[in-house]
């Protein structure tokens, strides 16, 4: 388990640049998620920290080696695919054993290891079926037995939920979870899905067309996004219309800043309420979801988004004049 | 009522498929069937009004000890080809589909392919030109070498071996670049991410998953290589008596059809027996 560092790394692919200048450190033991957007260059990122790739210039270290010359095979990573990527014709334990097999480990402590990483998983009587018998979930979980298995220094994890359905996918989050904490890899991540990269991750990594926009815990990402593309990328962001930024409170002056509220730091009212920011609307549509409800309000022309539970959102009669209030600390500064 | 809409797609079943079965009947079944019936004829009934039937034809491959060492030496000849296919065309394989993209693989494919778009006949005599003594090979190697070669490749079995897997060389490449050419790059990835050398991958991925098409591809070469004559004929010269070559002398100079027929449907059993007895090796492979 070690630190990795990448440090000004570009990569081109002919005319296209798929990582620009990046640089970004992942400490150890951290579970660390890459997000952005389809050709953001996370999975770039990814594939070049696992050396699938040579960056043209530009240092990666993972632990205390130079590794930006060193072939995939040499590096030490351990590696989960969207699709798993399992050898179809090998049992699931050949397939766990394969990087064992590999560095020659010997025949007794492959077993050893091979069992122990499958009991990791939960998958111990599973040894010698074919992947081809085990469900989504439990390919899942071999190739996650697959790449702990050798020790590598660091775990790369390429959208490896996505496959899944979705109470699945919870399910193998809380268990990728558990075995990360377990044996306290440096993890890294690279997702599109924004719940996902929230409720996994310490850290958080989001990238638009090949840089880096922004590192933080998980709660400072959301909460203080840095820009206008963070802000709507996690989560929904309503933007305040400049007409109103006279009569609010604001968290800094307003030049050069747009100010945005999240939907679910709204509260419906038909007044205005003291302390609060506020403005005006005209409630368009409720939408019941069970415990949830989403509300859309037309502020300006513009479309505003409220999300609370149900039993919270006052009943609103007549024309659906309303006013939208939050906590003055809860409008989002981002550079405009 | 099910039983009803069972016997009625039945019905229609048929009435699609047999146009394919009318087809397969005509040209497969009924001229197999006739060579079958002549093979146990003392002569055809066109020629000879005093025909009568015979075991004599299949009787003769036992008792002349000439037919069956003929047979051995094309089995072997089969076994040849087919391996120098094997060992030539799966690294062709292995190169165009993991390594060359784009139109490069175009253009080689279509390279590959291209023995399939000429006559077999010319393409024989091209070899004759090339391999024969004082031909272009010989030129060629004496113009590159300081000092003088005599290869005398012309009318020996090399130079049939040689014909032959130019000919079928093809059918290897084809069916294994399919088979290797549907291998998820990923595994390769996630091999590679675990550490395995190329040839660990190649070892253990590649070739495991890709086996079927190659043994179809050997298979596909294998059956008509032992039954050849026109390359052991022109190529091979006084080596090249083959089995097939026998066939062919009983169909065309002979004319001792119910011989020719008798030889050839020994042929067919052997490649059979062959193919069978392989099978389980075979088979096994394919998990």
């Amino acid at each position: 388990m070690s630190a990795v560092d990448v440090q000004n790394v570009t990569k081109r692919f002919g005319q296209t640049v798929a990582l620009d200048d990046v640089s970004i450190s992942f400490e150890d033991g951290g579970f660390f998620a890459l997000l952005g957007p389809s050709g953001s260059g996370k999975t770039t990122l990814l594939r070049t920290i696992a050396g699938f790739h040579f960056a043209e210039t530009g240092a990666i270290r993972i632990g205390d080696r130079n590794v930006e010359n060193v072939p995939v095979e040499k590096r030490d990573i351990g590696m989960m695919f969207q699709n798993y990527a399992l050898f179809p014709n090998m049992s699931v334990a050949d397939n766990v054993g394969f990087g064992l097999r590999v560095r020659k480990v010997a025949a007794a402590e492959e077993r050893r290891r091979i069992a122990e990483a499958l009991e990791l998983v939960q998958l111990g009587a599973m040894a010698e079926r074919r992947p081809s018998q085990l469900s989504g979930g439990q390919r899942q979980r071999v190739a996650l037995a697959r790449a702990i298995v050798t020790n590598p220094k660091v775990l790369l994890l390429d959208e490896p939920l996505s496959a899944l359905d979705k109470t699945l996918r919870v399910d193998m989050q809380i268990e990728l979870k558990r075995i990360q904490r377990e044996i306290g890899i440096t993890t890294i991540f690279v997702t599109h899905d924004q719940e996902e990269a929230l409720t996994l991750s310490d850290r958080i990594g989001i990238l638009k067309d090949g840089r880096i926009v922004q590192v933080g815990p998980p709660r400072e990402v959301y909460d203080k996004p840095v820009d206008a593309f963070t802000a709507g990328f996690l989560g929904d962001a309503n933007w305040v219309p400049e007409s109103w930024l006279s009569a609010l409170r604001l968290p800094q002056p307003a030049n050069g800043h747009s100010f945005a509220v999240r939907p679910e730091a709204l509260s419906m009212a038909q007044a205005r309420l003291d302390g609060m920011n506020a403005v005006a609307g005209r409630l368009t549509q409720r939408v019941f979801a069970g415990a949830m409800a989403t509300c859309l309000i037309e502020v300006e022309g513009q479309k505003w988004k409220l999300i609370a539970r149900d039993r919270d959102i006052p009943e609103i009669t007549g024309d659906g004049a309303v006013w939208l209030n939050w906590r003055p600390e809860d409008t989002m500064a981002v550079r405009a | 009522m099910t039983e009803l809409t069972a016997s009625a797609d039945r019905r229609r079943l048929f009435a699609l498929l047999s146009p394919a079965y009318l087809w397969l009947t005509l040209a497969v079944f009924l001229p197999l069937s006739a060579m079958l019936f002549f093979s146990f004829l003392t002569d055809l009934p066109q020629d000879n009004p005093d025909w009568s039937a015979t075991f004599d034809n299949y009787a003769r491959f036992l008792t002349n000890p000439t037919y069956a060492i003929l047979m051995w030496k094309s089995v072997k000849l089969g076994l040849m080809v087919t391996l120098g296919c094997v060992l030539i065309g799966y690294p062709c394989a292995l190169v165009l589909a993991r390594t060359i993209k784009g139109r490069a693989r175009e253009t080689l494919f279509l390279l590959v392919i291209l023995p399939f778009w000429s006559n077999s006949l010319v393409r024989i005599f091209s070899w004759a030109i090339v391999l024969r003594g004082n031909g272009m090979l010989e030129h060629a190697l004496n113009w590159l070498l300081p000092f003088e070669l005599r290869l005398e490749l012309m009318f020996t079995t090399h130079a049939v071996v040689i014909g032959l897997i130019h000919s079928y060389l093809p059918y290897v490449i084809l069916t294994s670049y399919l088979a290797l050419q549907a291998i998820d790059d990923d595994l390769v990835d996630a091999a590679r991410s675990m550490g395995a050398s190329k040839l660990t991958i190649l070892r253990r991925i590649l070739l495991p998953l890709s086996l079927p098409g190659l043994l179809a591809g050997a298979v596909l070469v294998f059956v008509p290589v032992v039954g050849s004559f026109m390359e052991p004929r022109i190529l091979g010269g006084r080596m090249g008596t083959y089995y097939g070559t026998l066939i062919e002398d009983q169909f065309v100079s002979v004319y001792n059809w119910p011989l020719g027929a008798a030889l050839s449907f020994t042929l067919l059993a052997v490649v059979l027996l062959i193919l069978a007895c392989a099978s389980p090796i075979l088979g096994k492979a394919r998990t």
